[in-house]
């Protein structure tokens, strides 16, 4: 089997797998900033954020998992979301004039952007792949399956019996005009 | 040979594995001429189905030529054309004789584990996790058919592979829940689902005479497809399935409703919906009940709720209260599918119905683990699939 034809006979393309490398990363980079949010805050000059990374992390999270189900569009684009607050929060970090560690945010920066064009570019790819009831709507009215108009086939197994185990337990309540069922015992007190 | 096998989640491929061979006297093997893509096949690919194992070979509804027979095999023999049912049955234990042979109680190998799951086994079952038996699948050029004299369906040389294939699954199951409903010519029958085996159950409901047969879903061909089969369909993002149904049955509600969907209901912008998808993402549930709480809902008072859609485990938030109160009947289980295959063969032959109606896309094997990600997100149409080894 040469190697085009192998990777055409998967159903798991790259940007799934992609899709599926983002989403262990979210988690654990979640964890981290859930777990160590001040291992964050320090190299970049943030102190105080503490709370704001920990949510960050539970976004993340949440991200992740999302990205790990059987359609992962919807966290793909989260995770873009997620990133353009990240990107906003570490440019005002950049811009802050008493942060003596604009160096380190600037990294932080490069990397979050990097991983931002990542995201965006696995979840374009796995939304059209995912894309639900795309293409065209074929019309299929005139695929009854029966020989005759549907309303002429009506009944037409009425040679058929239920069987006695698959008989409904009780009367069908639509049975018009339906049979009176009398109590066959009553107790003394009605 | 060539099969389609599964890897994980998402992950089917179609790669070399080895030929089945005879592994018991009672065993045939089975040249593949026609296979399918069954919805069910959906709840492996996303990994909902426990126990499977990487490099299981998929698939249950196939069928093909014998090329081989164990010894103790008396009713093949080498070319006989057979459609193999999904579930596989020994013809002799308690169940079996009853006719249950979804239950049969010998033909699943790794019964000890499904006890432990179910409290007690059902059959063993064709690409189907290993809580099942652990059988290979169909989606392949060839498969080791176990208790072969009885896991069959011999069908006429007149009848083409399309209009037999079905026989192996959904046209049985559809048939069973129109039939486990019971129908009266009084009865509004509602199925939940237009996807293959909904399909069926229109069809299987408007031939067993049900006065009016309503299907609800939202994709649009499938809805125009199953008014084609004679139901009302009834499409749920533009209107409420509580109000149309009410109108259409007078205010009291259907008598027999039927879910085709099973444990990958979606409803979008439903809570209910949106707190199961959470709680299946975290494992802690199994299943996403959106049609059996509304099933419960708007079937009438003293009702019958069929249910072929396919459950794995546990679900949550199930309206007890309103089932128990309005007294409804609740009928289950896997297909007896040989239980009504003689009948059913006999319809197609008679032409009641050409069950070929319902293929979309006919490829080859090689092209099976796209149409797995095609027929999930239902593009292109697609409603059935069949594939050609």
């Amino acid at each position: 089997m040469n190697r085009s034809h192998s990777y055409m006979s998967h159903s798991l393309h790259g940007s799934d797998r992609l899709a599926r490398g983002l989403g262990w990363f979210s988690i654990g980079l979640g964890l981290y900033k859930m777990l160590a949010p001040r291992k964050l805050t320090e190299p970049l000059g943030m102190e105080g954020f503490e709370p704001m990374v920990r949510a960050c992390g539970a976004r993340e999270i949440a991200c992740g998992v999302g990205a790990l189900s059987t359609n992962p569009s919807l966290a793909l684009w989260s995770r873009v979301g997620g990133d353009a607050m990240d990107l906003a929060a570490l440019a005002a970090a950049l811009r802050d004039k008493h942060n003596p560690k604009k160096e380190n945010v600037g990294v932080a920066l490069a990397a979050v952007g990097a991983i931002t064009a990542l995201d965006l570019v696995c979840a374009s790819r796995i939304k059209k792949r995912y894309a639900y009831q795309a293409g065209p709507t074929p019309d299929y009215s005139d695929r009854s399956g029966f020989p005759r108009p549907a309303e002429a086939m009506r009944g037409t197994a009425g040679d058929f019996e239920t069987p006695r185990d698959m008989r409904a337990a009780l009367p069908s309540p639509a049975k018009s005009p339906g049979e009176r069922v009398t109590p066959t015992t009553r107790s003394p007190n009605g | 040979m060539k099969a389609l096998c599964w890897h994980g989640k998402n992950d089917i491929r179609y790669e070399t594995v080895p030929d089945p061979e005879i592994e018991d006297p009672r065993d045939a093997i089975i040249n593949v001429s026609s296979c399918a893509i069954c919805g069910s096949d959906l709840h492996l690919f996303h990994h909902f189905m426990p126990s499977m194992k990487s490099g299981d070979i998929v698939g249950h509804e196939f069928m093909g030529e014998v090329m081989e027979v164990g010894s103790e095999v008396k009713h093949l023999k080498v070319g006989d054309r057979v459609v193999v049912p999904f579930t596989i049955t020994c013809g002799e234990c308690d169940q079996c004789r009853r006719g249950n042979f979804s239950l049969c109680e010998r033909s699943n190998r790794n019964k000890a584990m499904a006890d432990k799951v179910f409290g007690h086994a059902g059959a063993g079952l064709f690409g189907y996790s290993h809580l099942t038996g652990g059988y290979a699948g169909g989606q392949a050029e060839y498969v080791r058919v176990p208790f072969a004299d009885e896991t069959h369906i011999q069908v006429p040389d007149t009848l083409t592979d399309e209009q037999v294939l079905f026989l192996g699954d959904i046209f049985p199951t559809g048939w069973q829940a129109a039939v486990q409903c019971d129908i009266e010519p009084t009865d509004t029958v509602v199925i939940w689902g237009a996807g293959p085996v909904g399909q069926f159950c229109v069809r299987s409901a408007v031939l067993l005479g049900a006065k009016q047969v309503i299907v609800i879903d939202n994709v649009p061909e499938r809805l125009s497809m199953a008014q084609a089969g004679g139901a009302i369909p009834l499409n749920f993002d533009e209107e409420s399935v509580l109000g149309r149904l009410n109108d259409l049955t007078h205010g009291k509600g259907p008598e027999k409703c039927i879910d085709a969907v099973g444990l990958e209901s979606h409803v979008p912008r439903s809570p209910d919906s949106m707190y199961d998808r959470v709680k299946q993402s975290l494992w802690m549930e199994n299943d996403r009940a959106h049609v059996l709480r509304e099933m419960i809902y708007v079937c009438r008072p003293g009702g019958v709720l069929s249910i072929p859609g396919v459950y794995s485990g546990l679900v949550d938030k199930i309206p007890m209260g309103q089932l128990m109160n309005k007294a409804l009947s609740v009928r289950s289980g896997q297909t007896h599918v040989r239980r009504w295959t003689d009948d059913l063969v006999r319809r197609i032959d008679e032409g009641q119905i050409d069950p070929s109606f319902v293929i979309t896309h006919s490829v080859g094997l090689d092209e099976g683990p796209e149409m797995y990600n095609i027929f999930r997100n239902k593009q292109d149409g697609c409603v059935k699939v069949v594939l050609k080894p």
